[in-house]
């Protein structure tokens, strides 16, 4: 067998009907796909392009994913080891670079769907990865035919080893050679069913946390490159305002400092992803030099066209915009004709301010460009984005650009948009060295892509029963749709309003409807991003609805869940809803906070539940208010997100996400001024600390047999208007404006 | 006076022999001997991470509100964002690389392990150095001792952290020969 015939391997991938495909192809024939290093090894020890068996049996796995702390590293390779059968404990994982290749039929990426974003990375794995590791597990198997002389359905296999029927244990590093060499088989291979699990749903610890826990782990901002300067950018501070005049004179006389230039920002009305915000780039040899160097800068602006908006501004356009008909989401029956015969319709409007992400590894961004290619290193949620950016950027073919993701910290939606890599591809064009580009936490929080503001105004018509009749829900909000090529097309609500959240169909007369806000601000996607705010308007109208009708709020959510059924549901994370799966979690949330005990001391007791992606959530408070002081006593997060694939990460997201919502909806908001954003430190954009946070999030994860969910996003979206709820009942102010704090200080 | 063994800057990036500079800063950072020749008003974070390539140490705000850049500055946590290199000469710095290793880790570090803290991981350098300073300060510390921790992190493992900080305490109080007893 020739040499190039032995390095054959496997490519899993996705037809663009969804069917899977297992192919076969020659390394080094049509094209040179980037290996990292440690997955290279000796070429004979290779099982396709995840999987690599070293001499001593130990099993490295490729983690294709985009590490933001949502466990994916841990996780991905699991769903290969389980189908593999290969010992978890002695597994290694390697993070896997940007698969894009030209193949027989087009660019392809040769390890799947890469990004991290909509909480998809598990059940797109679900799909794909098993059969990487049952097609390696076959190779394996069959190897160990041929050797034995046995057919394939004689031999099983355990821990890395293919078992003999008299019990002779062949490690697999003995069958590795002879296996890649087979030609894999042309039909899906058979995946193992629930009771065979050996890996799956059983506890898995970060695999990077020795690395971590010694400062070694790498990081975006971690990266460094030979010949590299580091480079800082004096953003404009005003919303798609420009530079007017520098004067660089006491920064050119810094030592270290090398230059100085201005950059363009993105062109007014393009939908183009491309770069933020126009400023002045000081390139030095080192970050503080850099620092230094722009602190010596004196800019003047030319303010552009947002120099008028403020917070308050955009507070009286959204009252006004919801006097106007709006754009119809989805509308059933006639909530005007339900409000004449109502014996009683109530209303209430909540107000939801700009978040910023903040990470805590602000944008960072390392990039070397040649006449024929490129190379990118640094901490993203969409490498097929950057690749994008780049390409439009220098006119390289997509294929000559090579991206190696490193573990990010943090995500939450900032790196779903790759200004920064575009940034820094256009220093590094001008500068002709490679860069290393720096943002510092003010740049972070004054220039981001910010979750959107809005007003929602909710109305219930209920009958002489206290039945509710209708539901309006308008939301007036600045659109997520912001300068992305890929959504022009997309409508105004999209990120906004879901047509098909709770609770859509479950009343006869439902009026939803968008009114779009113009805004300077830029605006993406935030974890759980339009759920966030929707589940506090709703959630905390239901509330209201309940005390206002003296009704319990656990039994007339229950109520309009009715009985357990599949609804349509056509936003992401559907197509169905499933409203005994929102109940049932609901129901164990309510035994868990022990919600019919009354409470004489001073505590009181909120919930909220809510649908996010495929994953079925509810949260649970209890609270008490002594002064200006909020204290959480308890707080409880139960969640089922399908078969849970490890449940030490699952506890870990939800455990987070409840933490991350307390931290933003007591705490945080952008707000504008003068056309600029107002916040830039962790001074007044005051992420949650440990004094503010509950000791414990109870987690309580339901057991079921359905299709994994992610489970990056679910843990939040409930947190906001339990949270409010809880407030409720402790001191009978309602809180409808987030952030919670300074709105309870406000009204107490 | 700068001693002999120590490693300047360039020394340090790059370990060709380069003469000693009149006016180095003479620091010892993880028991070893350094001389810094670059900017004196260079934090101890970009001279560690830009100069050192210790880069376990994060940048995460610059202004000493994170906790990410902690390291302990003669046995105590600071943030070394805000520490020019000229305010350390003759001291000495651990920081995360320095407090254990891969195979002898610090008791902070396995509980941080055992109870899987990590999310991110990028302010769990700093919120490890801060908790080896409380437990030296506080052996087993109340909930109002933990809490007293200001690290920022942004993925919300607060409550795993106090488990191990927890644990750590009981790692420490029952070891014979505590790895804690280091930095």
């Amino acid at each position: 067998m020739s040499g190039i015939n032995r390095r054959q391997f496997i490519s899993v991938m996705l037809s663009a009907g969804g069917a899977l495909i297992v192919g076969m192809r020659a390394a080094g024939a049509a094209f040179k796909p980037t290996v990292p290093i440690d997955m290279l090894g000796e070429p004979l020890t290779s099982l396709g392009a995840f999987v690599r068996i070293e001499r001593n049996n130990r099993i490295v796995i490729g983690a294709r994913g985009c590490e933001i702390g949502q466990g994916v590293m841990t996780s991905l390779p699991m769903l290969i080891a389980e189908e593999l059968d290969a010992d978890w404990a002695r597994v290694r994982v390697e993070q896997l670079p940007y698969g894009y290749e030209i193949g027989p039929d087009g660019p392809t990426n040769r390890y799947g769907a890469q990004g991290a974003g909509g909480s998809t990375s598990i059940p797109d794995g679900w799909k794909d990865l098993r059969q990487v590791g049952a097609v390696a597990r076959w190779l394996l198997l069959e190897a160990a035919a041929q050797h034995w002389q046995l057919p394939q359905d004689r031999l099983k296999t355990e821990s890395s080893h293919v078992l003999h029927p008299d019990g002779t244990r062949m490690p697999y590093a003995e069958l590795v050679e002879r296996a890649a060499a087979i030609l894999p088989p042309a039909e899906a291979v058979a995946l193992k069913t629930p009771e065979q699990y050996r890996v799956i749903g059983k506890p898995a610890r970060t695999v990077d946390a020795l690395a971590i826990v010694t400062g070694k782990a790498a990081f975006g901002i971690d990266s460094y490159m030979g010949g590299a300067l580091t480079a800082v950018m004096l953003r404009c501070p005003y919303l798609d305002g420009s530079v007017d005049s520098i004067d660089d004179s006491d920064t050119r006389k810094i030592a270290g400092v090398r230059d100085v230039f201005a950059l363009p920002g993105p062109v007014l009305g393009s939908s183009l992803d491309t770069n933020l915000a126009a400023g002045v780039v000081v390139l030095a040899d080192n970050t503080w030099a850099a620092l230094k160097g722009r602190a010596a800068l004196k800019v003047s602006w030319k303010q552009g066209p947002w120099a008028e908006e403020s917070s308050a501004k955009l507070e009286a356009q959204a009252t006004e915009a919801l006097k106007g008909a709006g754009i119809a989401v989805r509308v059933e029956g006639d909530l005007d004709k339900a409000r004449k015969a109502a014996k009683r319709t109530l209303e209430a409007k909540y107000q939801v301010p700009f978040l910023a992400h903040a990470t805590m590894e602000p944008p960072h961004a390392l990039i070397k460009i040649e006449p024929d290619r490129a190379l990118f290193i640094g901490a993203l949620q969409s490498p097929s984005g950057a690749s994008r950016v780049i390409a439009d950027l220098t006119g390289l073919a997509r294929e000559k650009i090579e991206i190696r993701m490193t573990r990010a910290g943090g995500g939450f939606g900032r790196r779903l948009k790759n200004d920064y890599v575009a940034e820094a591809v256009m220093i590094a064009k001008k500068a002709g060295a490679p860069v290393k580009l720096m943002w510092s936490r003010d740049d972070d929080l004054r220039h981001d892509f910010y979750r959107p503001f809005g007003v929602h105004q909710l109305t219930a018509t209920l009958d002489k029963k206290n039945q509710l009749t209708g539901f309006g829900h308008l939301c007036a909000a600045t659109p997520v749709n912001y300068r992305n090529a890929g959504m022009k097309d997309e409508a105004a609500g999209i990120g906004c309003l879901e047509p098909d959240d709770f609770p859509a169909g479950l009343l006869p007369n439902l009026d939803k409807r968008f009114f779009a806000l113009e805004s300077g601000m830029p605006r993406g996607w935030w974890r759980a991003p339009l759920h966030t705010f929707h589940a506090f308007a709703v959630q905390s109208f239901i509330d209201e609805i309940a005390v206002e009708t003296k009704q319990d709020a656990v039994a007339l959510r229950l109520a309009l869940l009715g009985e357990a059924r599949e609804l349509d549901y056509k936003g992401h994370g559907g197509p169905k809803f499933d409203t005994g799966r929102l109940a049932a979690v609901l129901t164990r949330c309510a035994e868990a906070i022990d919600w019919k005990r009354k409470r004489s001391d001073g505590r009181g007791v909120g919930i909220a539940c809510h649908f996010t992606f495929g994953g079925y959530a509810a949260h649970a408070f209890e609270v008490s208010v002594d002064g200006r002081d909020l204290r959480i006593h308890r707080a409880i997060c139960v969640i089922d997100v399908g078969r849970v694939v490890n449940p030490l990460g699952v506890d870990a997201m939800m455990m987070g996400g409840t933490i991350d919502g307390i931290s933003t909806a007591l705490n945080l908001a952008i707000t504008v001024k003068e056309g600029q954003v107002v916040q830039g430190s962790f001074g007044d954009y005051a992420v949650g600390r440990m004094a503010q946070m509950p000791h414990e999030v109870e987690v309580i994860q339901i057991a079921s047999e359905k299709e994994p969910a992610g489970a990056g996003e679910m843990g939040i979206p409930s947190v906001a208007p339990a949270l409010a709820n809880a407030i409720y009942a402790a001191t009978t102010v309602r809180v409808r404006r987030l952030p919670i704090l300074p709105e309870l200080n406000r009204l107490l | 006076m700068p001693q002999p063994n120590a490693k300047t800057d360039q020394e340090a990036a790059a370990p060709a022999a380069v003469a000693t500079k009149p006016g180095a800063i003479e620091l010892t950072i993880n028991g070893e001997l350094f001389l810094h020749t670059g900017a004196p008003d260079m934090p101890l974070l970009w001279y560690l991470r830009d100069v050192l390539r210790l880069t376990g140490s994060k940048y995460g705000c610059g202004v000493g509100q994170c906790g990410a850049c902690t390291v302990h500055v003669e046995g105590k946590a600071q943030r070394s964002c805000l520490l020019p290199v000229s305010a350390l000469a003759g001291q000495s710095i651990t920081t995360i690389e320095g407090i254990g290793a891969a195979d002898d880790l610090h008791a902070v570090q396995q509980a941080w392990m055992e109870e899987d803290v990590p999310q991110c991981g990028y302010c769990q350098a700093g919120q490890i150095m801060a908790a080896v300073d409380l437990l030296k300060r506080k052996a087993q510390p109340s909930d109002a001792d933990i809490a007293q921790l200001t690290n920022i992190c942004r993925c919300g493992t607060y409550p795993r952290i106090r488990k191990a900080v927890r644990r750590a305490a009981q790692l420490l109080a029952t070891s014979t020969n505590p790895a804690g007893a280091k930095s």
